[in-house]
């Protein structure tokens, strides 16, 4: 499958987030505060429904295109739900429902704990930690009836939400699901795990976003900064921990990408996921801890920008399955695979 | 500005798909009719080995035809060096030339040298060595002061290179060699690359024993040892030029993070079909570092397919896989289970030697090829720090 996504969708949205996403929209945003210029600017370019086809209300963009975009959000470290819209989209799309406009998230975010669809209808059951259910005008969740899976749209409106945040202070919030009125309701060739890791890989693509930013803030950093009588960049050791941090970078990028490709067909690849999961989380945090080290206590401070994206790699690379948990699900698909199997299982897909 | 480095996706072309098959066929017969043993070599030397390889046409893969190469592409080329290497197929007698030696010869030999050495490579009828390091110029390349003075019709070389692999098998070397002072504008001048035929009167090879028990690295001593004109590689003086592409083929291959894969194939052995949750999450762990490392080095076999020169891309996977491939033993060494939590069997005798060849060849790894100190400050400067 070829992996190739429009350069203009890419210079549209760094362009957006240039103009609308600074520091301070930000943290107003981790305050409480809707981004509304940049959700209205996002909205009005069709990026937040790149996965839905034309048909469904969509942009209809490639797979590669939102995956993209997501890698930009991931580098502003845009406070708003563009990547849960798009997965909405997605996951709307699937079960061949129209898309409403505005905010979107999606439930559940975890493999376990089941939204049961009754024999009346309604739903029953509880979401934790759906990213921005506050913010959302609709919820696209996937319930089952049985075996049977469905993807239901619902209006956020009258939900019961507790509200939580992510260590990032994005919204990480309960949802109760208790009787309420799907708007429309499909059944889908899905389950729980591959939305799952569908959701993975799209935290994987805002991840390496983040992660090309503190390599690009640390970099400048260390060039800007002098201790000793020459700029901290001079150093061997600054420049050892920022060539490591750059291969991390690169690690997490790749995999990301390996990632992506393997969720833009019908079937979701989740060995490349797992792949990416893990190679991913190890290196936001490895990568996180050097650009702290480099910025010194200046990178310490609320003032500084270089939480916003550290931040979010540290909650990032915990949601939709940590590397313990991709690990030993890759580990076991391996053992399964058997010793003899071991390079084909690597090579396999390639 | 963005500062990282991109490692783009690849789609191996269906030919090559094909040709993994071709080759693990290849190497399943040979194991069978007992040439090596699957997965259980040190990628060791065999002459016949390597002239079967030669006659399928798996040497000398991207050079044009009419030295002895088959056109095909840097993918396919990758294909047959990753499955070999998986395999741990004993490949040692033509795998410099094919990687290093042949290129540089391509790229930079005289046409009469091409002619007659580039055939014979492919044919996999001849073992090259690399003269680099030196007893005062190890990861300072540019200080080898092993002279190759004028003379009528050629050139007179004297000194003694060192940590040599291979030398003693070797047919050829490819010698960088002082040819001029290094200028005070640049430390990389004076030094030129040479063809040396190792039979050459005045060349004598002794062997230095590693800590494994094993002959692999040499020193090699010049005693007026005599090198015709046509053995000359490019510009007199200005090898420097010359190395930095020739470094983007050497670091990004499978070779530099694959050496202690059979201790990882063990383990999942010794795992079976239901490991612990601490086992599987360590086995995952692993496997997820080394099916990244494999996409990046896959990604730059494409940029050198797209003529491009990837050479800090390559110091990156290199830096990279050495490191991961130095840490495997020591993971796998605290990850297996312990006697009486696994049937003991026959089994266990093929995990025990592949984490012994693991954790006794692990420090060089990131010695060999460029350390990783060096790696690092390559990558620095990518990044403009220096």
């Amino acid at each position: 499958m070829s992996y190739t996504s429009d350069n203009i969708i890419v210079d549209t949205a760094t362009r957006i987030f240039q103009d609308l996403c600074e520091p301070a929209t930000i943290n107003d945003a981790e305050k409480g505060a809707w981004p509304k210029a940049l959700w209205d600017a996002l909205e009005e370019s069709g990026l937040p429904l790149t996965w839905v086809p034309d048909e469904l209300g969509g942009a209809g963009a490639t797979m590669a295109d939102g995956f993209a975009v997501l890698r930009v959000a991931g580098r502003f470290a845009a406070p708003l739900p563009l990547a849960e819209t798009l997965m909405a989209g997605w996951l709307l799309a699937r079960a061949g429902i129209t898309v409403p406009g505005g905010p979107m998230t999606v439930a559940p975010v975890h493999s376990d704990g089941k939204i049961v669809l009754r024999d009346d209808g309604k739903l029953a059951g509880r979401a934790r930690r759906v990213p921005f259910a506050r913010n959302a005008g609709h919820i696209a969740v996937l319930t089952h009836r049985g075996n049977d899976a469905a993807v239901a749209l619902v209006a956020a409106e009258g939900l019961p939400i507790r509200q939580s945040t992510s260590l990032a202070g994005e919204p990480r919030d309960e949802v109760s699901f208790d009787n309420a009125v799907p708007v429309a309701i499909q059944p889908v060739a899905l389950d729980q795990g591959l939305l799952v890791g569908f959701g993975a890989a799209v935290r994987l693509q805002q991840m390496a976003g983040a992660l090309e930013k503190i390599l690009e803030q640390s970099v400048q950093h260390a060039l800007d900064r002098s201790q000793f009588g020459r700029p901290i960049a001079k150093f061997q050791a600054i420049q050892h921990n920022l060539a490591t941090l750059a291969g991390e970078v690169a690690a997490a990028s790749a995999a990301a990408d390996g990632a992506a490709e393997a969720c833009s067909g019908p079937e979701i690849g989740l060995a490349e996921v797992a792949i990416a999961k893990v190679r991913g989380g190890e290196a936001a945090g490895t990568g996180a801890a050097i650009a702290h080290q480099v910025h010194g206590a200046m990178g310490f401070t609320y003032e500084h920008s270089l939480h916003h994206a550290t931040r979010r790699l540290w909650a990032w690379r915990e949601e939709f399955g940590n590397e313990a948990v991709w690990a030993q699900r890759l580990g076991r698909m391996v053992a399964r695979h058997g010793a003899d199997q071991l390079w084909s299982f690597i090579t396999q897909g390639s | 500005m963005n500062f990282s480095f991109r490692f783009d996706p690849i789609e191996l072309p269906p030919e090559a798909k094909e040709l993994r098959q071709e080759v693990r066929a290849f190497l399943r017969q040979e194991a069978e009719t007992g040439t090596f043993v699957l997965g259980d070599g040190k990628g060791s030397f065999s002459r016949e080995f390597s002239r079967k390889v030669g006659a399928k046409g798996w040497i000398g893969m991207t050079w044009p035809k009419k030295y002895g190469g088959h056109e095909r592409s840097q993918l396919e080329r990758y294909v047959v060096t990753e499955e070999m290497l998986a395999a741990r197929a004993p490949t040692r007698a033509h795998s410099t030339a094919d990687r290093q030696s042949g290129p540089v010869i391509l790229r930079y030999g005289q046409e009469e040298i091409r002619q007659k050495i580039l055939p014979r490579i492919a044919a996999g009828e001849l073992c090259f060595c690399i003269g680099l390091s030196e007893p005062n110029s190890g990861s300072d390349v540019f200080a080898a002061s092993t002279r190759a003075t004028k003379t009528d019709g050629g050139w007179l070389v004297n000194g003694r290179k060192i940590w040599t692999s291979g030398a003693h098998h070797a047919d050829y070397m490819i010698a960088l060699l002082r040819t001029s002072p290094k200028t005070k504008e640049n430390h990389r001048h004076g030094l030129t690359q040479f063809l040396v035929e190792m039979k050459t009167p005045g060349i004598t090879t002794r062997p230095i024993i590693n800590l494994t028990g094993g002959h692999d690295f040499n020193e090699v001593v010049f005693d007026d040892a005599f090198l015709p004109d046509a053995h000359l590689i490019g510009e007199v003086d200005m090898a420097w030029k010359q190395a930095t592409d020739e470094l983007a083929y050497e670091r990004s291959g499978p070779d530099r993070w694959i050496e202690t894969f059979p201790a990882l194939v063990e383990l999942v052995r010794r795992a079976g079909e239901e490991p612990s949750e601490r086992l599987a999450e360590g086995i995952g762990r692993e496997v997820a570092h080394l099916a990244t490392l494999r996409r990046m080095s896959l990604s730059v076999a494409g940029m050198l397919q797209a003529g491009k020169t990837p050479s800090v891309e390559a110091a990156v996977v290199k830096d990279l896989g050495t490191n991961f491939e130095q840490a495997l033993p020591d993971k796998v060494r605290l990850l297996a289970p312990q006697s009486g939590d696994s049937e003991p069997d026959s089994n266990d005798d093929r995990f025990e030697e592949a984490l012994r060849y693991a954790t006794l060849i692990a420090p060089k790894l990131t010695i060999q090829g460029g350390t990783r100190e060096v790696l690092r400050g390559i990558i620095a400067r990518g990044l403009g720090l220096r």
